[in-house]
């Protein structure tokens, strides 16, 4: 199923297996407004952000944090609040 | 209590992809449920709401775990039938794995509409896990109040105008009924305390016997806020007092968190527009003093309770 991405009912299926963690297909990237930018030279690694990510969009490494995952990012600015040393800045999606 | 490092080493039981709203904390509340159960095998079972529907959208899913929908009303009674299941294949040998069961109702399906299965499944005491994420209203369909709405909050069944201001009644309590059943283990958490959370899980997932946990979540689209404020509303929920970190185990009452002094409720309304009635156009003293005395009054109850029944 998930190498056959389904985007219409015309082309679903009556019934079929769902795969799990399927919806990676499904990217909620494209819902945002504002970006969140990851500074890595302040950033401790405490990873209040990725714990209190909605999305799971935060990408931790070996207990360090890796990157913002864009693609499914809905930019809630819930991370850049959390940050104790503010080490993620929102920025508009236009301005980039 | 696990660490965060620990955590991220860790496979999450739920995904990105999900569709649930941007900030949405039945989100966080989710992956940190799934974190915390994450040295065990779980099979999941969720009532109708923001979270099942939101997480499995037809042809997608966002859980990585063996997971069972049924309706609204009856997660509790589903996850019992499960729980047996397994329990007989097991003394069959034909399972040999070590499972764990966890439902997950939102307040409609837990307060309102799943009350029944829920005690019955408590009195017939099967070993799982109950999560309530508590966002006050029927989110999922519009946000009509459900009887964990607050008193004067308003939703589009319990409008505020002229003549009456919001939800008229007070809330229901259901960490305290479902205590009244007398199981190992109930507790009382919020989102944007990610360490009481996650510990209260790891503990109950450990006791043997039904357990039933109840997590404040802050909804961005019906309570009206802007979505980078879920946090912090959760934490102002306890901070104020209007939502107690505690727990009963075996009966014995415990606040876990108890604000050095407690700030004013108004703080916590004031940044909801769900309450934006109790200050515009002329403040209602009134209404925000009877919050206020309620809050304290729960509070005085809570506290006898823990020195009492400790």
């Amino acid at each position: 199923m998930s190498k056959n991405i389904l985007h219409s009912w015309k082309n679903t299926p009556l019934a079929s297996r769902v795969e799990e963690g399927s919806s990676k297909n499904f990217k909620t990237g494209s819902w945002r407004s504002k970006k969140p930018v990851h500074n890595k030279e302040i950033c401790t690694n405490c990873l209040q952000c990725w714990i209190n990510c909605p999305d799971n969009a935060i990408k931790v490494k070996d207990g360090n944090i890796d990157k913002i995952d864009y693609d499914f990012c809905k930019g809630c600015g819930i991370c850049a609040e959390v940050c104790p040393v503010k080490a993620i800045e929102m920025k508009n999606e236009k301005d980039e | 209590m696990s660490s965060l490092k620990e955590l991220s080493q860790r496979k999450g039981g739920i995904t990105s992809g999900h569709r649930l709203c941007s900030g949405c904390g039945a989100g966080i509340m989710a992956r940190q449920v799934m974190l915390a159960a994450g040295n065990y095998k779980v099979v999941v079972a969720c009532a109708t709401g923001c979270l099942e529907v939101a997480t499995t959208i037809y042809p997608y899913s966002a859980w990585k775990v063996p997971w069972i929908h049924n309706a609204f009303e009856n997660a509790a009674a589903t996850i019992s039938g499960v729980e047996t299941a397994y329990k007989s294949l097991k003394k069959q040998g034909k399972i040999k794995k070590d499972l764990k069961f966890l439902a997950f109702g939102g307040d409609g399906g837990t307060y309102d509409i799943g009350l029944q299965s829920l005690s019955g499944a408590l009195e017939r005491g099967h070993d799982f896990l109950y999560i309530c994420y508590d966002n006050e209203a029927y989110m999922n369909t519009g946000i009509q109040r459900s009887s964990a709405t607050p008193k004067y909050a308003a939703t589009t069944t319990s409008p505020y105008g002229e003549v009456i201001s919001g939800k008229r009644e007070f809330r229901k309590n259901i960490t305290e009924i479902v205590a009244a059943h007398n199981i190992p283990y109930v507790a009382q958490t919020a989102v944007g305390y990610w360490n009481d959370l996650v510990t209260k899980v790891e503990k109950a997932l450990e006791v043997k016997g039904p357990k039933f946990i109840n997590i404040f979540t802050p909804c961005q689209l019906g309570w009206k806020y802007g979505p980078e404020k879920t946090l912090e509303i959760g934490k102002l929920a306890v901070e104020t007092g209007f939502w107690p970190l505690y727990e009963v185990e075996n009966g014995k009452y415990k606040i876990n968190y108890k604000p050095q002094e407690k700030k004013p409720v108004e703080e916590f309304l004031k940044i909801q527009k769900r309450f934006n009635h109790l200050f515009k156009p002329e403040r209602k003293e009134k209404l925000i003093q009877e919050i206020q005395d309620n809050i304290e009054k729960g509070w005085t109850e809570l506290e006898k309770k823990e020195k009492c029944l400790n």
